[in-house]
């Protein structure tokens, strides 16, 4: 139990209006936890100095792992010592963020016990986040956490907790099984994601369908994007139902297909499937009237990543198109990637910023790819999707 | 061809060596050992058992420090 509440008349403001606001939050952990108070106490120094309070790195982790835990220190050790070490301790969530309201009271059992009681859920790479651990206390942290089934996620120059949307689970748009895909991924990757042995930080999102719900495309070094080669299934009675039901199917609908290649002659809906771009705003308008197409798989992209060292990149196509059937290839593809990235990248040079620096001809020659035209750098702007099966079929 | 402790115990006399002088990442350590023990000796796949058998054993660890990097234990 905290003695008392630290001072905060900056963060109080933050409580005011009809939101919610986690300074409250933080504040009934703070009435319990000591950590938690301290935690509050700096953070209002912060707010009143302009500066933050914390370094971060050093040689904080448990045992084998490179991973999964980032060290956090005070440079206010005396004024606030409860929160003088604050680890933050990456878990690996569970596949599409499922889980039991049992596990979760657990976690947060185990939580209170051994650190601040605060979490963040989710964090940008997915993991469960757990805010505010001392030193001592990460070894029994990390037993009692993989006592439950859980394993420490990714940080650090590794493989960062592979993500995804919840996919076939609940999500009728899904190319293929993101959660199943992104499981074996992760269970197959163990070494990279808990031995960091690159120049930086590399990361995998699956997203079932164009919609990109984990923003692949902006946040992940690797994006694997559901899509389909055929063409989007119209069941036209559901179109026309829209339509008596009041949608102004010109302005809601054709007039902001960014290829214009979406009609409505007043019966019937007409798509030419050639210039479809699959940005899903068609799909997502009239759900029960289109859908996907059949012949289902996923689009590759390389080399996204938000600002941090240089300035934000949104990924390329690699591969346009990949049936998903066998994840093998894709476990080569990544490491073929990084034997060329880890032998010429630079110290804290993501693969995206390698392929800039050194030009898409060579990566694509060092990593064994033929070049092809539908490598695009906006799939959302070009319709570069042209599939055609070769002779055999 | 070397065996994994062959080679853990040549990267960890390379870290050893480059201790307070330069960090050595996973990368610099399997450069170094297939230099060493040449190409038909020793590969990735060794240089990663080697790596974990120096950090399952505690000889080393990882720290971060911008990238992340394989030292020696603090009490070493």
């Amino acid at each position: 139990m905290a003695e008392k509440l630290r001072a905060t008349p900056l963060l109080d403001e933050l409580e005011k209006g009809p939101w919610p606001s986690f300074v409250t939050e933080m504040k009934k952990s703070a009435a319990k936890n000591p950590m938690a108070n301290d935690q509050l106490g700096i953070l209002e120094h912060s707010y009143r100095d302009k500066i933050g309070h914390w370094k971060h790195g050093g040689l904080v982790g448990v045992m084998g792992y490179g991973g999964g835990v980032i060290g956090r220190y005070s440079d206010l050790p005396e004024e606030y010592p409860e929160c003088a070490e604050f680890h933050t301790i990456r878990v690996n969530q569970p596949a599409g963020w499922f889980y039991t309201s049992d596990v979760l009271r657990k976690l947060c059992d185990v939580w209170e016990k051994h650190g601040s009681g605060l979490t963040n859920m989710h964090g940008s790479t997915g993991d469960i986040i757990l805010l505010g651990a001392k030193t001592e206390a990460l070894e029994p942290v990390f037993s009692d956490l993989t006592e439950m089934g859980f394993d420490l996620g990714g940080s650090g120059s590794d493989v960062r907790t592979p993500s995804c949307c919840c996919g076939e689970s609940r999500c009728e748009w899904a190319c293929y099984d993101t959660m199943k895909f992104t499981h074996e991924l992760t269970q197959h990757f163990q070494d990279e994601l808990h031995r960091p042995a690159f120049p930086y930080k590399f990361k995998f999102k699956m997203a079932g369908c164009p919609n990109d719900c984990v923003a692949s495309v902006a946040r992940s070094d690797m994006s694997i994007i559901g899509t389909w080669r055929d063409n989007i299934q119209i069941d036209q009675k559901e179109v026309a139902a829209y339509v008596k039901n009041g949608l102004d199917i010109d302005a809601d609908v054709t007039s902001r297909c960014p290829t214009g290649c979406i009609k409505w002659d007043g019966k019937a809906l007409q798509i030419d499937n050639t210039n479809c771009v699959k940005c899903m705003h068609c799909i997502n308008t009239m759900p029960k009237g289109l859908a996907p197409g059949k012949d289902r798989g996923a689009t590759i992209l390389l080399g996204a990543k938000a600002p941090i060292i240089g300035g934000a990149l949104l990924a390329s196509v690699l591969v346009p198109f990949y049936d998903m059937e066998d994840a093998e290839d894709i476990y080569e593809l990544a490491e073929e990637i990084w034997d060329v990235w880890g032998e010429h990248g630079m110290n804290r040079e993501r693969v995206g910023e390698f392929i800039q620096r050194i030009g898409l001809g060579n990566f694509l020659e060092q990593i064994g790819l033929e070049p092809e035209p539908e490598m695009v750098m906006h799939p959302r702007t070009n319709p570069y999707i042209f599939f055609e099966l070769d002779e055999e079929g | 061809m070397a065996t994994t402790t062959e080679v853990a115990e040549a990267m960890y006399a390379m870290v050893k060596e480059y201790h307070g002088k330069k960090n050595l990442k996973a990368l610099d350590l399997r450069k170094a050992m297939i230099e060493k023990f040449g190409d038909d000796n020793c590969d990735k796949k060794i240089c990663k058992g080697a790596i974990r058998e120096l950090i399952d054993s505690g000889k080393c660890t990882y720290s971060y420090v911008g990238g992340s990097y394989i030292v020696l234990p603090p009490e070493a």
